[in-house]
């Protein structure tokens, strides 16, 4: 791991809204925590009982399946009883308020809330009104902390430390929440952070979140240990952010050939769900020598173990 | 009414050059009778008891020039005694009403019942606007004419913008013509669509769709260009950034035309945003410290000749949302003066300078006969303890509505008087 620190025992937060409110100690406990939980998932018996007694309510106002049902089944392997609510047609539908959802949620007293939200900063306001902790997995373009904490996990098993270590984001960093939650954290822990997109989907100001930037994917992937793909959202071409998947792929799909400038032993990660031919080449994604994708998948479901526990009071 | 003896004041007032320690009588008529260094106990009657103020400042009530009052539609945000209230708190006794109400001020009918309730439930001079465009759609001219003569001071579209090139030459025609004054909201819409605050790394980071300078900058540009062919009355409501001063200092020499500044813009950055405080989601958004600094050079060098609240109430409900869905604005008509104050004391600008863009600038933009203190004149005025110190607390606000961008901020100078027509009306 990238710095060893024996001090903190205990998390310093008490929602997980974002990696911008971690200390490197906080992601560190989290991290641990979470190696010990990837043995559990794999055994036969992959229950426990941790959060036994305790009420966690999985609050998705966005649709969901990967995140929602990794956090389900974190839960229900740690014990506790997990409410998943489908809040697309829901009482928001009929015009309650985002606060007075949470009020009532409240009311319930629930243990812990995941929250899946469309705006930014939509979890640090339920966090405000509830009394238990709220964890983000989602809000808006903001951030999506469990995801960028379980890809470094996934890097730390497999390159066995991050500090160092040259990774190349790409494709739709403007609209991705994926995105701005690595850079913090792969910041923190020691990497060099190139951002690959086009300009158009290149936040305002990104290099001042201390990241290199480029618009040319070839150089982007120069010498990179890890390459991390993006989503993008077919809404993209509507709004002429692009004009076609083909040229996107052209540019900005991750292909053999690209995937030659990184290092020979790079790695490829996608947080999913893929869109295959448009940002990465279907025989690299299931390249089982490159792709980590599905690891990425087990161990999300340890990372939100691991969160579940240490966010849970 | 009897006559009011004032001595031993600071009175400032702009419009007729006077910056001096002296008194201000009121007559039984409500009018200035005497102002000036010459009204002291020497030449008072004896048997009269002045007002000793002790070195308290004198200045013309405030006009400000972008409010917003929820009547008719939005009484629950804001009505006319409410803001009429929340304004002689604040030293303000003359505003320009914005037409975004419900149903929009745009026709002959309706100024009939603004004008009404205007008269019955406030004690400040109303003066209101009327919108550019039918039901601000931004398709078809209202009536400027006839709504002029109804007694429509200025037309606008308030938080909207005309984007259509050829409607605004048309709009500039008009305007020229009949000689009204038209206030634009400068903002390309397509630029910046969605958007919610600066464009940048602030927004970058909250992941929030950013409104870049240059939606305001285009617009302003467009406005300019076409005002060169038509020299009518024509206002910049808001501006917000340094790049749009730049485009104002050099067609100053060109055409003719006159700009404002929100007080928010003046005193807040985008940092101030914070963890997503929707009370500080406005339009024009606020933007970068260079921006801020700009904006007050602007006002040093007389590019920028108002500043205004940008008061616009909103309830609770509107503001306890996520940012996105969050209403845009912040109330502010009775913390304008201290918050421009603010630039006083921390050496930003003179005194005489922010009063001017308070009181005789607007005035004189709007042709009317206020923000000043002749001989003669109603006496519109307030005192104002300049060193008071004082914190902005949301339970104390008096306007309707509690959203205000400065919660809990440190403020140096209050009202404690506030005069219209020679009646005192607010009193700490």
């Amino acid at each position: 791991m990238a710095i060893k620190t024996n001090k903190a025992i205990k998390i310093s937060q008490k929602h997980l809204l974002g990696i911008q409110d971690l200390s490197i100690n906080d992601v560190n406990l989290i991290l641990d925590e979470a190696q010990s939980f990837i043995k559990l998932n794999q055994s036969k018996n992959k229950k426990i009982d941790t959060l036994r007694g305790k009420t966690q309510i999985n609050l998705f106002f966005e649709p969901s399946t990967r995140t929602q049902s990794s956090f389900e089944l974190a839960g229900k392997r740690l014990g506790a009883d997990v409410m998943s609510m489908n809040m697309a047609n829901s009482a928001i539908k009929k015009g309650e308020t985002l606060i007075d959802t949470a009020m009532t949620l409240n009311a319930m007293h629930p243990d812990i809330i995941v929250v899946r939200h469309q705006d930014s900063g939509a979890c640090n306001l339920l966090s405000q009104k509830v009394n238990c902790s709220v964890l983000n997995a989602g809000d808006g373009r903001r951030e999506h902390p469990t995801q960028a904490l379980l890809d470094a996990l996934t890097i730390i098993n497999r390159k066995k430390k991050i500090e160092g270590l040259k990774i190349a984001i790409c494709g739709d960093i403007l609209h991705s929440r994926v995105a701005r939650s690595n850079i913090y954290l792969l910041n923190m822990l020691g990497a060099e952070v190139n951002i690959v997109a086009p300009t158009n989907l290149m936040p305002k100001e990104i290099e001042k979140f201390g990241v290199n930037t480029f618009t040319d994917m070839n150089k982007g992937l120069k010498d990179c240990d890890i390459v991390m793909m993006l989503r993008l959202q077919n809404e993209r071409m509507t709004s002429s952010y692009l004009s076609s998947n083909r040229e996107y792929y052209e540019y900005y799909g991750l292909t053999p050939d690209k995937l030659e400038n990184a290092k020979s032993d790079a790695l490829i990660m996608h947080p999913g769900p893929m869109n295959r031919g448009i940002e990465i080449d279907t025989i690299l994604a299931d390249d089982i020598n490159k792709s980590v994708i599905k690891e990425q998948v087990e161990l999300g479901v340890a990372v939100r173990m691991a969160c579940l526990k240490m966010f849970c009071i | 009414m009897k006559k009011q003896y004032f001595i031993n004041a600071n009175i400032i007032d702009p419009y007729n050059s006077i910056n001096e320690v002296g008194g201000l009588i009121i007559g039984e008529d409500g009018k200035i009778e005497a102002v000036g260094k010459k009204v002291n106990t020497k030449n008072l009657p004896t048997r009269e008891r002045p007002i000793d103020l002790k070195g308290k400042y004198i200045f013309p009530g405030l006009v400000d020039m972008r409010v917003f009052v929820g009547e008719p539609g939005y009484e629950y945000k804001e009505n006319f005694k409410t803001l009429s209230n929340a304004a002689l708190s604040g030293g303000v006794t003359s505003v320009v009403t914005m037409p975004n109400t419900d149903p929009i001020i745009d026709n002959v009918s309706i100024v009939d019942f603004l004008k009404r309730r205007g008269r019955d439930k406030s004690k400040i001079n109303i003066f209101p606007c009327a919108s550019l465009t039918k039901n601000i759609e931004g398709t078809n001219m209202t009536e400027f004419g006839l709504l002029q003569k109804k007694g429509i001071i200025a037309f606008t579209d308030g938080i909207k913008t005309i984007q259509n090139p050829r409607l605004m030459s048309r709009i500039m025609n008009s305007a020229k013509d009949l000689g009204c004054l038209i206030m634009q909201h400068a903002e390309d819409y397509e630029l910046a669509k969605n958007g919610m605050i600066n464009s940048g790394i602030i927004a970058s980071k909250l992941g929030l769709s950013g409104i870049p300078e240059i939606a305001e900058r285009i617009l302003i540009e467009r406005d300019l260009t076409l005002l060169e062919k038509v020299k009518c009355r024509y206002h910049i409501s808001q501006l917000s950034s340094q790049k749009s001063i730049d485009v104002i200092k050099q067609r100053k020499e060109v055409v003719k035309f006159t700009s404002g500044v929100s007080i928010n813009n003046l005193s807040l950055n985008e940092n101030d945003i914070g963890d997503f405080r929707t009370f500080l989601k406005l339009s024009p958004p606020l933007r970068r410290e260079e921006d801020r600094e700009a904006l007050v050079q602007g006002l040093k060098d007389e590019l920028i000749d108002v500043i205004v609240s940008d008061h616009k109430p909103e309830d609770e409900e509107s503001k306890r949302l996520t940012f996105s869905q969050a209403a845009t604005g912040a109330s502010g008509i009775e913390t304008l003066l201290s918050l421009s104050l603010e630039l006083y004391h921390n050496g930003s600008l003179k005194l005489e300078t922010i009063i001017k863009a308070l009181t005789s600038n607007p005035a004189k933009i709007l042709k009317i006969n206020k923000g000043n203190l002749s001989i003669g004149n109603d006496a519109d005025l307030c005192i104002v303890d300049l060193y008071k110190p004082w914190i902005v607390k949301k339970e104390k606000l008096v306007s309707k509505s509690k959203n205000t961008s400065i919660e809990d901020k440190k403020l140096q100078g209050k009202v404690t008087n506030t005069f219209v027509k020679g009646k005192e009306l607010f009193k700490i």
